[in-house]
């Protein structure tokens, strides 16, 4: 390219004929400018992910430890303590499903509702969406927890006036997984519907003329244009929010903080639990690996997704 | 675009008053004040005196009462340096953020090296990772290294992230290579050029970036809870979830401390929100 001719001309290194002085005098700020962050990635993300496939073959513990252990942190990780980690990865499966459908639905009929309106209200109802998402997600389950109060709480509050027995909303352990995922539910999907609504504003308003000309009516245009063109958003918003719902743990933790039983079991808290309570970290790391694994299998469908982005 | 489709919601004048647009509106006041309450009743009961919170029916309006906070400050003596943690660590890592990001975003965009491009989808990769599967080895280096209760054991991991790469390369694509042409050639070295063209011209990515970083790991958990196990040395969230085990019953302090924590988050998004958004936008962006 013409800037880095430019640098040849300009500098007396063009005399040189040192092929390795050369390269760098034409590449070297390229490698050094994105030395930084390559470190940052090297020593924080790439050695710690090598390291915990290689401690999931180990016995390790606090103290020392390192010995091989072949497959055996896998099947513990399964195993042990009746095979809670099954449940928990039941418990985050539901917890995926029944989140992230409701969350992608809520999003698309919410920015749908939003798509014919003015600037202004799309702005100030994006924003009302967006504001509880900018609080810490303990904050908001500290919240939720004091709205299921059993006692107290709001919810029950709310029953009590339509005459409704209180409910023990995160006590029962038939109901806690549930009531869980009722408060995702109820957070409003706010990177949703900002995602969906930047996709619909992108749509050309010709399409719709056209179809107006047709004679389609609002149902028909959204189903036969708006759909199909945020397509591509569509997918990356499911992925996101599917990730995410795998990696729940904040608002498990603090709601329930020691669990129900194994009724509110996912993932990630059982990691922790194994790190924490049982010291094995071979085994949190083999499960850190199947939840990596779930993970990447979704991730790889994003990436995919990334290369055939439609264009219109 | 968004005109046509409420010109032919119903054939009507935008302003006729019809059921589909009296249902519309209702889902959209009723869904903001679903998204709106849990956050109006933490501030609900934050000002109501705690022997009012327990009780039926609940009071739905806030009262006038400082006495939570009073409170909040004189027993939860760490508060302040919660906050201050808070502070420290989410500067820390939003300071390597802007400079360093910026510079690998502006190589991955306008630099040409070999090899640039499977750095990049090196960099990009790291998305996939979980971030709870590098707990396990953080976390034995921490302990190994005695940096438990340091603030550098959640500001260093913090540095990989790989938002703000992907944001500034976006950015800088759009910047006009002239300019930096123009400074080589008034003799400007390649970091005169970073500083002062490249930095000064990606000011509203750089806001983006801020913000988002900012409210990211201000609001982080998992780690910050793992690594920092003395009550001083708390950052907000750890500490507020301390508050609810410490005092559990006394709902009045447990969210007077969760209102003062959101609080500079709530007026950093109203003060900020088109950035905001225009960084989750971003993220949405291909490569």
């Amino acid at each position: 390219m013409a800037d880095t001719n430019i640098t040849q001309v300009n500098s007396p290194a063009v005399q040189s004929t040192n092929p390795f002085v050369l390269f760098f005098r034409r590449y070297g700020w390229g490698y050094a400018f994105v030395f930084p962050s390559f470190l940052a990635f090297a020593v924080f993300t790439f050695f710690p992910v090598i390291w915990a496939f290689i401690i999931s073959f180990q016995d390790f513990r606090p103290r020392g430890g390192g010995s091989w252990v072949g497959l055996q942190n896998y099947i513990d990780a399964f195993t042990t303590q009746n095979g809670v980690f099954v449940e928990a990865l039941q418990n985050t499966v539901i917890y995926a499903v029944v989140t992230v459908t409701a969350n992608i639905f809520i999003g698309l009929f919410l920015a749908s509702l939003l798509q014919p309106l003015s600037n202004k209200f799309q702005t100030f109802f994006r924003a009302a969406y967006y504001l509880p998402a900018v609080t810490s997600a303990v904050i908001i389950a500290v919240t939720w927890r004091w709205l299921f109060n059993t006692q107290w709480g709001f919810l029950n509050f709310l029953l009590g006036l339509v005459g409704a027995e209180p409910v023990r909303w995160l006590s029962d352990p038939d109901i806690a997984l549930q009531s869980i995922i009722l408060s995702t539910v109820f957070t409003i999907p706010a990177a949703g519907v900002v995602l969906f609504n930047a996709a619909m504003n992108s749509i050309p308003k010709d399409f719709y003329e056209a179809a107006d000309l047709e004679g389609a009516g609002p149902l028909r245009k959204w189903w036969s244009i708006t759909l199909p063109l945020i397509k591509s958003t569509t997918l990356y918003v499911v992925v996101l929010y599917t990730i995410a719902s795998f990696e729940v743990f904040e608002k498990v933790y603090i709601m329930v903080p020691s669990g129900v039983g194994n009724s509110t079991q996912t993932i990630v808290t059982q990691i922790y639990q194994t790190v924490f309570s049982q010291f094995r970290y071979g085994v949190a790391s083999a499960q850190a690996m199947v939840l990596f694994v779930i993970v990447v299998t979704f991730a790889v469908i994003q990436f995919r997704f990334f290369r055939t982005d439609v264009e219109y | 675009m968004a005109l046509s489709v409420a010109r032919n919601a119903g054939r009507q004048a935008p302003s006729k008053i019809t059921v589909p647009r009296i249902l519309m509106w209702t889902a959209l006041i009723l869904t903001t004040l679903i998204s709106l309450f849990p956050m109006y009743w933490m501030f609900v009961t934050a000002f109501t005196p705690t022997q009012d919170t327990i009780k039926t029916p609940p009071d739905l309006f806030p009262h006038a009462d400082l006495s939570n906070f009073e409170r909040l400050f004189s027993s939860a003596r760490d508060y302040w340096s919660w906050f201050a943690n808070s502070v420290i660590i989410t500067l820390g890592i939003t300071f390597f953020h802007l400079i360093f990001d910026t510079l690998s975003g502006y190589a991955f965009a306008k630099k040409k090296f070999p090899g640039r491009n499977i750095l990049f989808w090196i960099i990009i990769s790291t998305l996939m990772i979980p971030p709870q599967v590098t707990l396990v080895p953080l976390y034995i280096v921490v302990q190994n290294f005695n940096l438990r209760d340091s603030l550098w054991a959640v500001i260093l991991p913090g540095w990989a992230n790989v938002f703000g790469i992907f944001l500034m390369r976006q950015y800088i694509q759009t910047l006009p290579t002239e300019l930096e042409e123009a400074g080589r050639i008034d003799g400007c070295s390649e970091l005169g050029i970073f500083w002062r063209i490249i930095l000064p011209l990606s000011r509203p990515a750089l806001a983006a970036l801020a913000i988002f970083t900012f409210v990211r790991f201000w609001n982080d958990f998992l780690w910050p809870s793992m690594v920092l196990i003395k009550s001083p040395s708390y950052t907000l969230p750890v500490g507020v979830a301390s508050l609810q085990t410490e005092f559990s019953t006394d709902y009045g302090l447990i969210f007077a401390g969760s209102a003062v924590a959101a609080l500079p988050m709530i007026a950093f998004f109203l003060a900020f929100q088109k950035y905001f958004l225009e960084g989750v936008r971003a993220g949405a962006v291909k490569g």
